[in-house]
Formats: C-alpha cells, sequence, structure tokens
C-alpha cells in the first residue's frame, strides 16, 4: 500500500522514536557515577552495576519490588474473579438495561482520579486501610474492572451459545456451564485481561501516592518518583530502578502484544 | 452474577463521586465549626487566578496533545497495518513506550532534558557547553517538555485504536480505488480517511478524556512549575485537597473537571458509544 522506501523510513522512524530515549536511560544505569556527570555526557557505559547495587541495597529496591509484585498481583487476581462472572452475565443472560450497564461502566472508567480520591481515601481511613497493600488494591479492583468486564464481554459474546445450550441440556447450571464450559475457551480473554489489569496496577501512580505515605509499603512509582539522594539526584539509581521496574513490562509485551493489542481495542472499536 | 463487580464500583466509583459533590458543598475542614456553603466553594472557584490558569494550561495541554498524538498514532497505525516481515517485532517496539510506567517516563525525559547531563542538549549542541538549555526551567519549554512526554507515552496507544479502525477497511476497496487510478495518497485521502473516521474520533475523545486527567508527569517532572506554567486542573486539586487539606474547595475543583469530563462522555456515548453498545444483544 506504502511505497517500499517510506514504509522503512516509517517502520525506522517509529522503532527509534519508541525506543531511543529509554535507552539512554538503560545505558545511563550501566555507567559510572563520572561518566553520569560528564558534560558533555559519555554515550557508552563502562559496563558498571555500581548503581544497579546501590539501587538495590542502599534504596532497597527489592522491597519496592515486592510491594509492586503484592498488589498488581491481587488487584489482578481480585478483578479477574469479580469481573469473569459479570461479564459472562451481561453476554449471555437476559439482564434489564445491560447497556446501561455496559454503558455505565465505561463512563466510571472515565473518572478522573482526583475526583473519587477524597472520599476513597475517607473510606480507607475508616476501614483502616491506609498504609496497607489491601487498601490500595480494592479501589485498583474497582478502576480496573470495567475494562476487564468490556474485554471480558465481547470474548464471551464471540462464543458459540451452542456449547452451553447442550451443558444446560446435560443439566449443568449456569454458574457450572461458566466454570467448566466457557472458562477454558476464554482463556485468551482472561490472559488479555489479566495482562492488562497487571500492568494497570503495577504502573499507577496517584492513589498509590495517596494511601501507601509509609515508605516501607510504597510501590515501584512512587519509590521512584520520590527517589532522593543526600545531595544531588542521583540520576544513575534512578535509572537502574526504572529498569528494573520496566522490565517485566517489556517481557508482557514481547510475549504478549498481540494480546495485548486487541484487548485494548476491544474496549473502543469492535472489529 | 454482575453483583460482586457493582458493588466494587459502586462503592469504590459511584459513591466516592457523588460524596465528592456532597463534600464540596461545606466549608473546607471537617470538625464542629463545619458549615454549609452551598455553591460558595464554586463561587470562589470563579474568582481563582491560579484556577483560571490551571484550567487553560489543561486545557492547552490537551489540545496539543491529543492533536499530536493523533497524528503520530495514524502514522505508526499507517505503518504496523502494512505486511512486511518482522512486524510482530515493530509493533511490540512500538507497545514499549505505553507499557513504561508514566512515573518511569517522567523520570527519563527529566532526565533527557536536564540542563547538565541531558542527552537532548548534548544532541543539539555537542561541546557547546555554554549553549545547554534548562528546558524544564522556563515556562514554555517545560509546559513543551510535558506535552511530548504525553504524546512519546501514549501515540502508540492512539496508534491501536486507529489500527482497529484500518483493520475493518475491507481490501477490495483498495482494489477498486486501485483500479481506477488512484495515486497512494489519493487513496489515503479519499478512502481510508474517510473511512477512519470513526476510530480517529473515538482515539481522540479517549485521548482527550485520559489528557484531562494528566497528573503523574507534571508530578514528577517540574511540580507544575515554573510558576505555575505546567499546573494542570488535576495537580491543582491534588495540592488543594491533600496538601492543604482544604476539603470542600478542593473537591470543588474535582467536581467542576467531572462535569467537564460528564460533558465530554456524553458527547462519546452519544456519538461513537452508541455505535459500540449496538453490537451488544439486545
Amino acid at each position: 500500500m506504502i511505497h517500499r522506501p517510506v514504509l522503512l523510513g516509517g517502520i525506522l522512524l517509529a522503532v527509534l522514536g519508541s525506543l531511543c530515549p529509554f535507552l539512554w536511560f538503560v545505558l545511563t544505569s550501566f555507567k559510572s557515577q563520572i561518566q553520569v556527570e560528564a558534560i558533555p555526557p559519555t554515550w557508552w557505559p563502562d559496563g558498571s552495576l555500581v548503581f544497579y547495587a546501590s539501587a538495590l541495597f542502599e534504596h532497597r529496591l527489592l522491597h519496592y519490588v515486592r510491594n509492586s509484585v503484592t498488589v498488581a498481583g491481587g488487584t489482578t487476581v481480585i478483578a479477574l474473579v469479580v469481573a469473569t462472572p459479570a461479564a459472562y452475565a451481561l453476554a449471555r443472560l437476559r439482564l434489564p438495561g445491560k447497556t446501561w450497564i455496559l454503558g455505565g461502566l465505561l463512563c466510571v472508567a472515565m473518572f478522573p482520579p482526583i475526583v473519587i480520591a477524597g472520599p476513597v481515601w475517607q473510606i480507607l481511613e475508616r476501614l483502616g486501610g491506609l498504609n496497607t497493600h489491601w487498601g490500595l488494591v480494592l479501589p485498583y479492583v474497582s478502576l480496573t474492572l470495567p475494562l476487564a468486564v468490556w474485554i471480558l464481554t465481547t470474548f464471551f459474546h464471540e462464543l458459540p451459545v451452542e456449547l452451553e445450550e447442550a451443558a444446560r441440556i446435560d443439566g449443568c447450571t449456569t454458574w457450572q456451564a461458566l466454570y467448566k464450559i466457557m472458562l477454558p475457551l476464554a482463556a485468551p480473554g482472561l490472559f488479555t485481561a489479566a495482562i492488562l489489569t497487571f500492568i494497570y496496577a503495577w504502573n499507577e501512580f496517584f492513589f498509590a501516592l495517596l494511601i501507601l505515605t509509609n515508605p516501607e509499603r510504597q510501590t515501584l512509582p512512587v519509590g521512584i518518583a520520590l527517589f532522593q539522594g543526600e545531595f544531588i539526584m542521583p540520576w544513575g539509581e534512578i535509572a537502574a530502578a526504572s529498569v528494573i521496574a520496566t522490565l517485566p513490562l517489556i517481557i508482557l509485551v514481547l510475549l504478549f502484544q498481540r494480546g495485548i493489542i486487541d484487548g485494548l481495542s476491544s474496549g473502543a472499536v469492535k472489529k | 452474577m454482575a453483583f460482586p463487580a457493582l458493588t466494587f464500583v459502586a462503592v469504590f466509583s459511584l459513591y466516592p463521586a457523588m460524596d465528592s459533590f456532597l463534600l464540596s458543598l461545606y466549608s473546607d475542614f471537617p470538625g464542629p465549626e463545619r458549615s454549609f456553603v452551598g455553591f460558595g466553594h464554586y463561587a470562589e472557584l470563579l474568582h481563582d487566578p491560579v484556577a483560571h490558569q490551571a484550567f487553560i494550561v489543561t486545557l492547552g495541554f490537551v489540545l496539543l496533545s491529543t492533536t499530536l498524538e493523533l497524528l503520530m498514532g495514524t502514522g505508526i497505525a499507517l505503518v504496523v497495518h502494512e505486511r512486511f516481515r518482522g512486524r510482530g517485532w515493530v509493533r511490540a517496539a512500538v507497545l514499549i513506550p505505553w507499557a513504561i510506567p508514566t512515573v518511569v517516563a517522567s523520570q527519563m525525559w527529566r532526565f533527557l532534558l536536564n540542563d547538565q547531563y541531558g542527552a537532548i542538549n548534548a544532541i543539539l549542541f555537542g561541546d557547546r557547553v555554554n549553549a545547554y538549555v534548562p528546558w524544564l526551567a522556563d515556562p514554555w519549554t517545560a509546559f513543551g517538555a510535558v506535552v511530548l512526554a504525553d504524546v512519546w507515552k501514549t501515540s502508540s496507544f492512539t496508534g491501536l485504536l486507529v489500527l482497529a479502525g484500518l483493520q475493518v477497511i475491507p481490501e477490495e476497496t483498495y482494489d477498486a480505488a486501485r483500479v481506477d487510478g488512484a495515486t497512494a495518497w489519493q487513496r489515503f485521502r479519499h478512502v481510508t480517511l474517510p473511512l477512519l473516521k470513526p476510530a480517529l474520533l473515538t482515539a481522540l475523545l479517549f485521548r482527550t478524556i485520559d489528557a484531562f486527567r494528566v497528573f503523574d508527569l507534571v508530578f514528577v517532572m517540574t511540580q507544575g512549575g515554573p510558576g505555575d506554567a505546567t499546573q494542570v486542573i488535576q495537580f491543582y486539586g491534588y495540592k488543594t485537597l491533600f496538601t492543604e487539606g482544604r476539603v470542600g474547595y478542593g473537591t470543588t475543583i474535582s467536581v467542576t473537571v467531572f462535569v467537564a469530563m460528564a460533558i465530554l462522555s456524553l458527547f462519546y456515548v452519544r456519538t461513537v458509544g452508541s455505535k459500540v453498545l449496538q453490537r451488544e444483544p439486545a
């Protein structure tokens, strides 16, 4: 469709533009302190691991990693467990006001976080959820549910109804039809929803900043945003921490690019 | 079966949004002297120059970043829609900025634009150290920097939405145009673009709504500065609500943002959403 040289230029531009800025951060993370502070900057690093050691041991990065894994993992599991039956019901059962529920979910997904931040903070304060991981997981589940429900609804919708009818004739209840017949078939959709929920929770900053004020509990984005050195900005350590925080996401994208693209567009323009 | 999901959304999204509105009608600090002030805070908002500035900055940011993202996103979509060897890898590469945590992207751009150690200055001015620009210290370039970071981070998401639109255009449409002797540009202008309109509109609205909520970039890159040059409304609301603890006025700001968003969402559901919803079984 596009002329070959133009296409090649476009590919090059898109790939380099997407990767180069972050590559600079990757290079920075392998430099030494002298190299980071060189003016003009040095391009190629010595291959020093000083900043990784410093980020891991002095700034206790693993701590933040552990917190992020707990929060993102917890959010993903709960969001899926809650979203799956909802999506199934919306795709299959005769519910009153179904389109309104789906449309409403879409609207909720668009709430600016600041609008719900104050009252959510108050609810969590009353429940004793401030500075706890479950206190962060609760709003995260609510915020990721709309997308998860949308993805799963479109997925269930595409599966043939005959399968469940056959299951019902064989005496399955609705729940049994869902768990025994539909879930295994919907595995790719569940997987996509899980990845997107995980990435959201792994990256979220605003609520994490509000709810987790205790450094012991903070997640990676909060840790990286509030990274402080004693005298100067510790750019090398920030770069190393950023690479560690981003690595799992890059792996997810490389492995599941297709599913992610399908999932993200299913809420918007349906194929 | 949908009950648990709806409960979650009701408790942690719907109720808080309504509660915010109620809180905005009361005086700032909780306690015995808290009193009902009606729309007093809203009147205050009308005469608050900092809020005006924040609204203008937000609007400028929304308009500029969404326009650029739509352009870049369409470019990206056209490229990754083509068939070529290694397309999967290119798509993955383009997705990486989207996957990177916004906080990481913000720190990254802050460092790239650093006045002494930054790569941008080195690329532009090389050894001429005296010419190095403190990008984040000037109101205009700081604003530009936040826009740049947002465009870098989210153009690929816009690209995905446009790509989904490209994929529903049947191949035969192009064949017909080709038979009629249309050039590549004419095919794009007169076939692709009109058929892409719904996808472009969707992408525009998604991005507009999301750009209204920009917070992470500003928090990390500029803290709203220099002066109030990059203080977007969400950041102003955050400061009022959580740093100053002015519950009444802070929620007033947030509710105002919400109303602006609700109007947009309604517009979204009216124009594009109804088409999507019609595909769901009645």
